[in-house]
C-alpha cells in the first residue's frame, strides 16, 4: 500500500500518445497532495526508449512479445497483477481506445473503485470530471483504497508532463501471458488523404450545422480563399460528407493551424480535445450557449449559411480578386 | 449466434441540463432520456450480423421512461426478445450497479455475443461494456466499428485516432464497445414500430437491489464557467464578415 | 360470287378479327387488370360528375390552357363523335352491301344538317391533324420529351387517311348519284370533282378502293386504340366522370397490407388510379410544369404515367399467363420500386400540384408517388438527411432538432406575452408552425406578424410548447404512422382549447389542418391563412391602413395556398390596400411556379440539380420591369427566395418581403 500514482503510458507504433503527458502532469498535482511519487508504467517490447522524456519520479517496464501492440487481455493480466501486489493510491489510464479497454474490467477484476472522465486535480485529492458532453462537471473525493481513474485531456498542458530527464527504469517481471482471448491480426492504414490537415496552418472546419453534403462547397470556396483547407468534426465525416483523413477530434487528429473556423460545431469535447493546440478558434453557431464558444477566442451567434458567401466575398475582395 | 445488446438511456443534450437542489446530482424534473446514441449504433451492428450469419438478438435495457419505445424499436429493426429491468432507476444508477443488474441475466442467456456503445454520456464511474465483461469473465475490446463472426472466433476492427484501425481476433463469448456500426442506424417507420407494438411483448425481469459500489460518490455537480468566454461579434452578415476580416489581416492569414 | 358478297364477307370477317382482337385487349386491360387493384371506394355526387363531363370532356376545358394545340384537339375530338356515324355507316353498309350494295343508314344517312356538320368537321380534323402533325415532326416541343413520337404519327396518319378516304368516298358516290342528300355536302362535293372527269366504272373502283382503305385504317386503329396512349379514347370519359371530388388537399386514406401502408407492387395501386395510368395521353403538358422536371431532376410526371401503364399490362400478362394454383403469385422481373420508378424519380417530387392541374384528363400523379414513397418509408429507404429530419419530428415535434420546450421562444420579447389558448379562451387560435417558430431567420417576420393581429385588435392565442409539426410534408413524404402521431399530439391540445377559428401564416399547416385533421372534439373549425384573415378585416374595415406604400411588387402564390385551396384573390388584394402596385409574373395564379422546397424536399439532399426552381423564379422577377419587392405568404418561400437572391446575385435588384412585413408598414 503506497501513496504513489501511477500512470498507465499509451503508446503507439512507437509513439507515446500526448494523452500520457497530460495524465503524469495530472500525477504530478495528486502525487504533491498525496505525499507519493510518480510512478509511469510501461508496457510493451523493447519500448524503453520510449521513456526519455517521461516527467516520472520512477518508470517500471513490462518487456514482453506480447506486449509489443496492445491487446486488452494481455495488458489487463500485467497491470491487475501489478496493482494487486503495489495496492498504489491512484492508477491513471488515458480515456482513450486503450486506457477504456483496461480501466473498467480492472475495477471489477481487483475490486477498485473507478472514476471516469477526470479533467483535473486538486493536491487535497478531489477529481473533477466532466459529463453530458461537457455541459456538467462533477467533483467528488477520490475513493479509497486505490483509485482507478480514467483521464480526458484539457486540465492539463502536455509540457508539463514532459521532462528533459528519462526517469530511473526498473525492470519488472511479467506474469505468464498464456491463451490470450485477444489477439492482433494487423493495423489498417488510414486512407492518405490529399491533404494532412495536422499540419495545415488555417483550417475551415464543419459541423452537423452544414446540413447535407452539398453545402460543403460552400466550405470548400470559403477554405480555399483563406489558402486554407476544410476539415470536419465526426457526425460530418459518419454521413460521408468529407473523407476521414479530414476528421478532427478524438478519433481524429489532433491539429494545430494558426486559425481554426468552426462552422456549426457544438464543441463537443471530444472534438475540442482535437483543437485545444490551435492558436486562434473562430466559432459560428446559431446556439449561444454552444460549448465552442468557451474555447473560442472570437464567436458570433448567427447562422453560418447566412454568413459563408458574404464572408467568402469579402476574402476575396481583399485578396484582390 | 445468441447475440445480446444492453442500452441505456441517457438525457437528452439538446435540452438544458441544470443541477438540482442538493447540488450533487442532475435535475432529472427536465431531463428527457433518450436512447445512447451509441447503444443504438450497437443494437444496429447487432441486427446486420444476424441479417448475415443468422442468430437470435436480445435487447436489454432498465426501466425507465421512454424504455418501451426504445425496445419496440429495436425489435421493428429486428431484434427477436426484448428484456426490461426492473429496479429502482429514479435517482439514476451508475454504471457498477447497471452492469450487476444486467449481469445475472446475461449470464442466464449464454450469449455468444454481447454488444453495447463504447460510452454513453453520463458515464462517470468508466463504461457497462468493460464493467460487464469484468463481472462475466469475458474478454473486453472498445472502439470497435466493424464486426465479422468465424465460428467461434470474432474478428474486430478496432479505432485508434488518426483514422488508423487494428484488426483483432477476439475469442467468443466477449463483450464489444460499439463504437459505430458498419452502416448508420437504419430508419423506421412509426407505423412499423406501432404494429410491432401490437405483435411483440416485453419480458419483464427483476433486478436484485442496485449495488453502486466501485463508483464515486459525487458531492458536487455544476455547469462550467464560460470562463474565457470568446470575444463576440455581432451585426449583420456584412459587418461580421468586414470584422472577421479584420482580424484575419491581424492575425497575418490575410 | 358477285362482288357485294365477297365485300360483305370480308367486311364481316375483318369486323369480327378486328373487334376479337380489340375486345380481348380491353378485357386483359380494364378487366382482369383493374380487378387485381385495390377498391376504390364509392362514388357519389353524380349530379357534379355529370357536370364535369360536359365541361372537361365534351367542352374539353382544360385542353385550352395550351391555346392552339387545345383547339385543335377539339376538333379532333368533336370529329371522332360526329365522324363515328360515317363509320358506323361504312361498317353496316358494308355489312348489308350483299343485300343493297348502296346502303344508306335510316335518318342518320338523310339528315342534311349531320351531313353538313360532318363535312365540315372532317375538315376540321384534317386541319386539325396536319397542324397536330406539323408539331410532331417540326416543332417538337420539349413537352414531348419522352413520348411516343412514331405512334402519335402512326395514329395522325391514320385519322388523315380516314378523312380523306371518306372524302373521296362521299365525292365519287355525289358524282354517281347515290347520295339523296348531296346539297348539304359541299366538301365531299368539291373533293368529287377532281374524280369528275372519270368514267362512271373507274370512280366506282376508285371508290371501293377508298372505302377499302377507309375501313382498313379504321380496323387497324382500333386494334392498335387499346395499346398505347389511345386508349384514352375508352378511357377518358369513365376516367373524368369518376374524378377525384375530394379537396385538392386531402390525400386518401393509406391503404394497408398487413399494417403497412405504401404501394410496393403494382397491384397495391386501387383500380381507379390504375384507369389513370391508361389514360395518360402523353400529351406532356404536366412535364412542361413540373418544378422538378425543369430544374433537372429524373421526374417528369408523363414518364411516370407512362412507366406505370407499361409496367401494369406487363405485370398483368404475366400474372394473367401465369397458372392460376401458383399462389402467391411470383414477384416481377423488375420490382415497381428502385427498377420501374426509381427512388431518385419518386423523392424528386415537390408535391406542388401543377401537374394535377394541368392534365386534362384530371389524372393524378402526386398521390401514386406519395403511395410509393410511403413503401420506401416503411422499408427504411430514406437518405440520412431525411431520416434525420424525421427522426427530430418523432421526438421534438420539429424538424430543427430543437427541443419542444423552445417552441416559443421566439414570443419572449413581447410585452405583454401571447395568450395561451391552452389557458385561456380566445378567438383565434394561430397555429404558428415550425419554421416560423424555430428558424432564427425568421423570427423577425414572425413577432411582426403578431404585431399586426394586435394592431387589428384581434383575440388571439397560440399553443406554446404543445404545437407540434402540423404534418403535411410528413405525409406527403410518406411516413404515415409519424402524421398520425402527430396529428394525435396536435388535436390532443387542441381538444382542450376553447376557440373559433385556426389562424396560421403557414399554408401547408394550412393545408392539413383545413383538408385532412379531424373534426376535433368539439367541432370542425374554420381555417384561416393569415391573408384571407387580414382581406376579411380590411374589408370588414377592422384595419385600416395610414399609408400607402407605393411600391412596385410581385406575388408569388404559395402552392399550398393558390393551387391546393384556390386563395390567389385574397393575397393580392390586401397587396392593393397597402398602396403597392402589382406586377404579376408570367407564372402566375395556378400556374405559379413552385419554390422547390415542398414534399419533405427542404428536408432531403438536394440532388443533382441543374437549376434551382427558386433561382428561376427569381429570375422571372428580376425580369418585371421596375419591380422592386417580392412579395410572399409562406415562411418556407421565405427562406427560399431570399436564399435564392442572394445565389442569384439579385440582392441590389429584389427584396424579398412577407406580405405581412407590407402590411406592418402600411398600418
Amino acid at each position: 500500500m503506497t501513496q504513489d500514482i501511477y500512470v498507465v503510458i499509451e503508446h503507439l507504433r512507437g509513439q507515446v500518445a500526448e494523452i500520457s503527458y497530460v495524465m503524469l502532469a495530472a500525477a504530478r498535482e495528486l502525487a504533491k497532495g498525496q505525499k507519493g511519487k510518480v510512478v509511469a508504467i510501461l508496457l510493451g517490447k523493447n519500448a524503453q526508449g520510449l521513456a526519455g522524456n517521461l516527467a516520472a519520479d520512477r518508470l517500471v517496464s513490462f518487456d514482453h512479445p506480447a506486449l509489443a501492440d496492445f491487446t486488452s487481455d494481455a495488458y489487463q493480466k500485467v497491470l491487475a497483477d501489478l496493482i494487486q501486489k503495489d495496492q498504489p493510491r491512484a492508477v491513471l489510464f488515458g480515456s482513450t481506445s486503450i486506457g477504456t479497454d483496461l480501466a473498467s474490467v480492472l475495477s471489477i477484476r481487483l475490486g477498485l473503485p473507478l472514476v471516469s472522465s477526470c479533467r483535473t486535480f486538486s493536491p487535497e485529492g478531489k477529481f473533477v470530471s466532466q459529463i453530458c458532453g461537457g455541459k456538467i462537471m462533477a467533483e467528488g473525493d477520490l475513493p479509497m483504497p486505490t483509485a482507478l481513474i480514467t483521464v480526458v485531456p484539457g486540465g492539463y498542458k502536455a509540457e508539463d508532463g514532459q521532462s528533459t530527464q528519462a526517469p530511473a527504469i526498473t525492470q519488472a517481471e511479467v506474469p505468464p501471458l498464456e491463451s490470450l482471448r485477444v489477439t492482433l491480426s494487423k493495423y489498417i492504414e488510414p486512407e492518405t488523404g490529399d491533404v494532412d490537415i495536422a499540419k495545415e496552418s488555417l483550417l475551415v472546419s464543419v459541423g452537423r450545422g452544414i446540413q447535407n453534403q452539398d453545402n460543403i462547397s460552400l466550405a470548400e470556396d470559403l477554405a480555399k480563399a483563406l489558402g486554407g483547407v476544410v476539415s470536419g468534426s465526426r457526425p460530418v465525416i459518419d454521413q460521408g460528407w468529407l473523407a476521414t483523413s479530414r476528421l478532427v477530434g478524438k478519433s481524429g487528429k489532433s491539429v494545430k493551424p494558426k486559425v481554426y473556423l468552426a462552422l456549426g460545431i457544438s464543441g463537443a469535447p471530444e472534438h475540442v480535445e482535437g483543437i485545444t493546440n490551435s492558436d486562434t478558434i473562430i466559432a459560428i453557431n446559431t446556439d449561444p450557449a454552444a460549448p465552442i464558444f468557451g474555447v473560442a477566442k472570437y464567436g458570433a451567434e448567427i447562422d453560418l449559411f447566412d454568413l459563408i458567401g458574404v464572408l467568402t466575398e469579402q476574402v476575396k475582395q481583399a485578396r484582390g480578386g | 449466434m445468441n447475440i445480446i445488446i444492453l442500452v441505456k438511456l441517457v438525457p437528452d443534450l439538446v435540452e438544458e441540463l441544470t443541477v438540482d437542489a442538493s447540488g450533487a446530482a442532475l435535475d432529472m424534473s427536465w431531463l428527457r432520456l433518450i436512447i445512447n446514441e451509441f447503444d443504438d449504433h450497437a443494437i444496429e451492428q447487432g441486427i446486420l450480423l444476424k441479417e448475415r450469419g443468422g442468430g437470435q438478438v436480445t435487447v436489454i435495457a432498465p426501466d425507465v421512461e421512454g424504455v418501451d419505445d426504445v425496445l419496440f424499436t429495436a425489435a421493428a429493426k429486428g431484434a427477436d426478445r426484448l428484456i426490461k429491468v426492473k429496479g429502482d432507476f429514479s435517482a439514476g444508477v451508475n454504471n457498477h450497479a447497471l452492469s450487476r443488474a444486467f449481469a445475472t441475466i446475461v449470464k442466464g442467456l449464454q450469449p455468444d455475443l454481447v454488444l453495447t456503445g463504447v460510452q454513453a454520456n453520463n458515464d462517470i464511474d468508466g463504461a457497462l461494456g468493460p464493467l460487464l465483461a469484468g463481472m462475466l469473465e469475458m474478454p473486453y475490446v472498445g472502439y470497435i466499428s466493424g464486426i465479422t463472426i468465424d465460428a467461434a472466433k470474432s474478428k474486430v476492427r478496432k479505432e485508434y485516432p488518426g483514422g488508423l484501425i487494428a484488426e483483432m481476433e477476439v475469442n467468443l463469448p466477449a463483450v464489444l464497445g460499439v463504437q459505430a456500426a458498419e452502416q448508420p442506424p437504419r430508419y423506421v417507420a412509426v407505423s412499423k414500430v406501432r404494429q410491432v407494438m401490437k405483435t411483440s411483448t416485453i419480458q419483464e425481469q427483476s433486478a436484485p437491489t442496485l449495488d453502486p459500489s466501485g463508483g464515486p460518490t459525487i458531492s458536487r455537480m455544476f455547469q462550467p464557467e464560460a470562463g474565457g468566454r470568446a470575444t463576440m461579434l455581432s451585426g449583420s452578415a456584412d459587418e461580421i464578415s468586414a470584422k472577421l476580416v479584420g482580424i484575419f489581416k491581424e492575425l497575418g492569414v490575410l | 360470287m358477285s362482288y357485294d358478297v365477297i365485300k360483305s364477307i370480308l367486311v364481316l370477317v375483318a369486323l369480327i378479327v378486328a373487334g376479337v382482337i380489340f375486345l380481348r385487349r380491353v378485357y386483359q386491360l380494364l378487366w382482369r387488370n383493374l380487378r387485381r387493384g385495390q377498391p376504390s371506394g364509392a362514388y357519389k355526387h353524380w349530379w357534379e360528375r355529370i357536370k364535369g363531363e360536359l365541361v372537361y370532356v365534351a367542352g374539353q376545358f382544360r385542353l385550352f390552357r395550351v391555346l392552339i394545340p387545345g383547339t385543335g384537339h377539339f376538333f379532333i375530338f368533336w370529329g371522332f363523335l360526329l365522324l363515328f356515324l360515317t363509320i358506323l355507316q361504312a361498317i353496316v353498309g358494308g355489312l348489308l352491301a350483299f343485300i343493297n350494295p348502296h346502303f344508306i343508314l335510316p335518318w342518320i344517312g338523310t339528315f342534311g344538317p349531320l351531313a353538313l356538320l360532318q363535312d365540315i368537321f372532317t375538315v376540321g380534323v384534317i386541319v386539325a391533324v396536319i397542324y397536330a402533325l406539323y408539331v410532331r415532326l417540326i416543332v417538337n416541343p420539349k413537352r414531348y420529351l419522352g413520348s411516343h413520337k412514331s405512334q402519335g404519327v402512326m395514329v395522325l396518319t391514320f385519322i388523315l387517311t380516314i378523312m380523306l378516304s371518306l372524302l373521296v368516298m362521299n365525292g365519287i358516290r355525289i358524282n354517281l348519284g347515290q347520295d339523296p342528300i348531296q346539297a348539304w355536302r359541299p366538301i365531299s362535293a368539291s373533293v368529287g370533282r377532281i374524280f369528275s372527269g372519270l368514267g362512271a366504272g373507274t370512280q366506282g373502283v376508285i371508290g371501293e378502293i377508298a372505302y377499302w382503305i377507309h375501313l382498313g385504317v379504321v380496323l387497324a386503329f382500333l386494334t392498335e386504340l387499346p395499346e398505347g396512349k389511345h386508349f384514352h379514347v375508352v378511357t377518358s370519359i369513365p376516367a373524368v366522370l369518376l374524378r377525384n371530388l375530394e379537396p385538392h388537399g386531402k390525400l386518401p386514406a393509406a391503404p394497408e397490407f398487413n399494417g403497412e401502408a405504401g404501394v410496393n407492387a403494382i397491384e397495391r395501386f386501387r383500380w381507379r388510379q390504375m384507369l389513370d395510368f391508361y389514360t395518360c395521353t402523353e400529351c406532356g403538358r404536366c412535364q412542361d410544369v413540373c418544378p422538378a422536371y425543369a430544374s433537372g431532376l429524373a421526374l417528369s410526371p408523363k414518364l411516370l404515367m407512362m412507366n406505370l401503364r407499361d409496367h401494369l399490362k406487363e405485370r398483368g400478362a404475366a400474372l394473367s399467363a401465369s397458372p392460376a394454383s401458383q399462389t402467391p403469385p411470383a414477384p416481377p422481373e423488375h420490382p415497381l420500386i428502385g427498377e420501374v420508378i426509381s427512388e431518385a424519380v419518386l423523392w424528386a417530387c415537390t408535391t406542388c400540384y401543377s401537374c394535377d392541374q394541368e392534365c386534362p384528363l384530371f389524372i393524378e400523379h402526386v398521390t401514386p408517388i406519395v403511395d410509393m414513397r410511403r413503401a420506401l418509408v416503411i422499408e427504411g429507404r430514406v437518405d440520412a438527411e431525411l431520416q434525420d429530419a424525421l427522426a427530430n419530428l418523432g421526438r421534438y415535434g420539429n424538424s430543427f432538432g430543437q427541443s419542444e420546450r423552445m417552441r416559443a421562444r421566439w414570443t419572449q420579447p413581447l410585452q405583454p406575452a401571447i395568450k395561451d389558448a391552452r389557458k385561456e379562451p380566445v378567438e383565434y387560435l394561430w397555429f404558428v408552425g415550425d419554421y416560423a417558430s424555430y428558424s432564427p431567420t425568421l423570427t423577425e417576420t414572425t413577432l411582426k406578424t403578431a404585431e399586426v393581429f394586435r394592431k387589428a385588435g384581434l383575440d388571439f392565442g397560440i399553443l406554446y410548447d404543445s404545437e407540434r409539426n402540423a404534418g403535411n410534408d410528413v405525409r406527403r413524404v410518406g411516413e404515415e404512422g409519424l402524421y398520425d402521431l402527430l396529428v394525435e399530439k396536435n388535436t390532443s391540445a387542441m381538444s382542450k382549447c376553447t376557440y373559433q377559428k385556426i389562424i396560421t401564416t403557414d399554408p401547408h399547416s394550412y393545408n392539413t389542418l383545413k383538408n385532412e385533421y379531424p373534426a376535433n372534439g368539439n367541432g370542425h373549425h374554420p381555417v384561416l391563412h393569415y391573408t384571407e384573415l387580414l382581406d376579411q378585416l380590411i374589408t370588414s374595415g377592422q384595419l385600416k391602413f395610414s399609408k400607402k406604400l407605393g411600391l412596385r411588387v410581385t406575388y408569388h402564390d404559395p402552392c399550398y395556398l393558390g393551387r391546393y385551396n384556390g386563395v390567389y384573390d385574397a393575397p393580392r388584394r390586401v397587396i392593393e390596400a397597402t398602396g403597392c402596385e402589382l406586377v404579376e409574373m408570367p407564372r402566375h395564379g395556378s400556374r405559379a411556379f413552385c419554390c422547390g422546397a415542398g414534399g419533405g424536399r427542404i428536408w432531403m439532399a438536394e440532388g443533382e440539380i441543374k437549376d434551382r426552381p427558386s433561382e428561376s423564379r427569381i429570375r422571372e422577377a428580376a425580369g418585371l420591369e421596375g419591380v422592386t419587392t417580392f412579395v410572399v405568404a409562406c415562411p418556407k418561400d421565405l427562406t427560399m427566395y431570399r436564399d435564392a437572391v442572394k445565389t442569384t446575385g439579385n440582392e441590389q435588384r429584389l427584396v424579398v418581403k412577407d406580405l405581412i412585413e407590407l402590411v406592418a408598414a402600411a398600418l
